[in-house]
């Protein structure tokens, strides 16, 4: 092949794989499964009573907690899920008045996860029914999920020191949302705070509920276009900034954020690989046989 | 006969209808109620309903338009202002005891446009209830006052006798 047909091949190539990532990037945002399951988690009818707490002990087989899941001393400080609880209530006091306010955290199953996109082992899935679940056999432990997540969910198995894996809320897809049962928390609360459902009549069942009590409730769905929607979902009586919610989070899914950069890795890994070293071979063809310290060279111009 | 006659039958057939039902009502009407859905975790609940009616005498504080009193609730008066008492008068006849089983989710999904989808279940329905009068007027609030606990509920809890040991929480783990 001359230099010249080389030269154009590469850059016929080069562009070809630009506008094909460039167009992908572009592509329509995934408008999510249309059957995904949800829940609406309605603050305002939480007592803080851990119920669900301990619902998710038992079904996730989670060793026995450090307190008693009657001990409101947890309250004390405000917690995030760990490898050993999945879910955890907080509790804030706002300026609100009829007391203080209580919150679940736990994954809140995003249509577009941050932590799927973020994963270089391909352990996580978006289910059919909108659960994110993972496959602790895959996951290498590099924890790239948890900087990703935009509700610092995911959390580590720190204490296991030759296999320390990603541990997370799964929805309780294993053995009940497969089968079309809600999740043990949801069927143990007392209170009705959470109801599962499908996500688009949940997002309709909390607009009508802040339709029929506008003082009740601050007009908002948490979840509805945070991050490009959330499977769980809230609504509160109070300002969400006060009750722990980052409102700074935007409503683009963070891959949106992510998807051109991850569109260029091939390019640059495989693409530019090929082509300077294309490049490199071409400018040093000539000069092959004229390294310094190369007998053979020495000898080619002792020759003569 | 003329319209006038008809109007007569039907007006002391329905007053007739009415008494007999209402007399029916007072009759099935139960002195107490055994809640016993939770009986895994709780002892049952006997529900004083006896108590209560002496207390409250209101029916319709907990029966919102079925036994007779007319709806009050500002929603529900938007569209049943004249709507009669409807027949169902026992909770679960309307809150269902498993609102968000597949089978439940199905009823309400098969008409998307009815406007009770949103209901709330029994277990929510008695809870939101009895706590809200409760808390006004005195009543007991705390879980156990109700329904105490079996050895079941708490080892569900890890509560009572099976809470965790001192000595077990120094060397546990982290933060929890």
């Amino acid at each position: 092949m001359k230099r010249r047909d080389f030269l154009k091949a590469c850059t016929i190539c080069g562009v070809g794989a630009t506008l094909g990532v460039s167009k992908k990037a572009s592509g329509a945002s995934f408008e999510g499964y249309p059957e995904r399951m949800g829940v609406l988690v309605d603050l305002t009818r939480c007592v803080g009573c851990r119920s669900c707490e301990a619902a998710c002990n038992r079904e996730q087989q989670l060793p026995a907690p450090k307190a008693s899941f009657d001990d409101q001393s947890v309250f004390g400080k405000k917690r995030r899920p760990t490898e050993w609880a999945y879910t955890v209530v907080n509790r804030y006091e706002t300026e609100r008045e009829g007391g203080p306010v209580y919150r679940k955290i736990q994954c809140n199953h995003c249509n577009e996860p941050a932590c799927l996109t973020s994963c270089l082992v391909n352990a996580y899935t978006k289910t059919n029914e909108g659960a994110v679940i993972y496959n602790p056999k895959v996951c290498i432990g590099c924890r790239a999920c948890m900087v990703a997540c935009p509700f610092n969910v995911p959390a580590y198995s720190y204490s296991s020191a030759f296999n320390p894996v990603v541990k997370k809320c799964i929805f309780c897809y294993d053995t009940r949302l497969k089968n079309g049962k809600p999740p043990a928390c949801v069927e143990i609360c007392p209170q009705e705070v959470l109801s599962f459902g499908y996500l688009n009549d949940l997002i309709k069942i909390g607009h009508e509920r802040i339709r029929e009590m506008p003082d009740k409730y601050v007009d908002h769905i948490y979840g509805e276009k945070e991050v490009g929607g959330t499977g769980w979902l809230y609504l509160s009586g109070a300002p969400f900034d006060q009750v722990g919610f980052d409102t700074t989070i935007g409503n683009e899914p963070i891959i949106s954020n992510v998807k051109e950069f991850l569109g260029i890795i091939p390019m640059v890994l495989v693409i530019w690989p090929a082509l300077f070293t294309g490049f490199h071979l071409l400018s040093t063809r000539n000069q092959s046989h004229s390294h310094h310290g190369d007998p053979h060279s020495d000898q080619e111009v002792a020759k003569p | 006969m003329n319209a006038v006659t008809h109007w007569l039958i039907g007006g002391v057939l329905l007053m007739a209808l009415t008494t007999a039902s209402a007399d029916s009502r007072a009759k099935n009407m139960p002195d107490s109620i055994n809640l016993d859905s939770m009986e895994h975790l709780y002892e049952k609940v006997n529900f004083n309903h006896a108590g209560h009616i002496r207390l409250i005498k209101d029916c319709a504080v907990c029966h919102h338009h079925t036994t007779g009193t007319l709806v009050e609730d500002t929603n529900c008066v938007r569209c049943h202002n004249n709507s009669g008492a409807t027949a169902v008068v026992t909770c679960k006849g309307c809150h269902s005891a498993q609102p968000f089983s597949a089978e439940t989710i199905r009823k309400n999904r098969s008409n998307l446009k009815a406007y009770h989808n949103d209901k709330l279940g029994l277990k929510g329905a008695y809870h939101q209830n009895c706590t809200g009068c409760h808390v006004k007027n005195g009543g007991p609030t705390g879980c156990q006052d109700c329904h105490p606990r079996k050895k079941e509920g708490d080892a569900f809890y890890n509560a009572g006798e099976q809470a965790p040991k001192a000595q077990e929480k120094g060397k546990s783990r982290g933060n929890q």
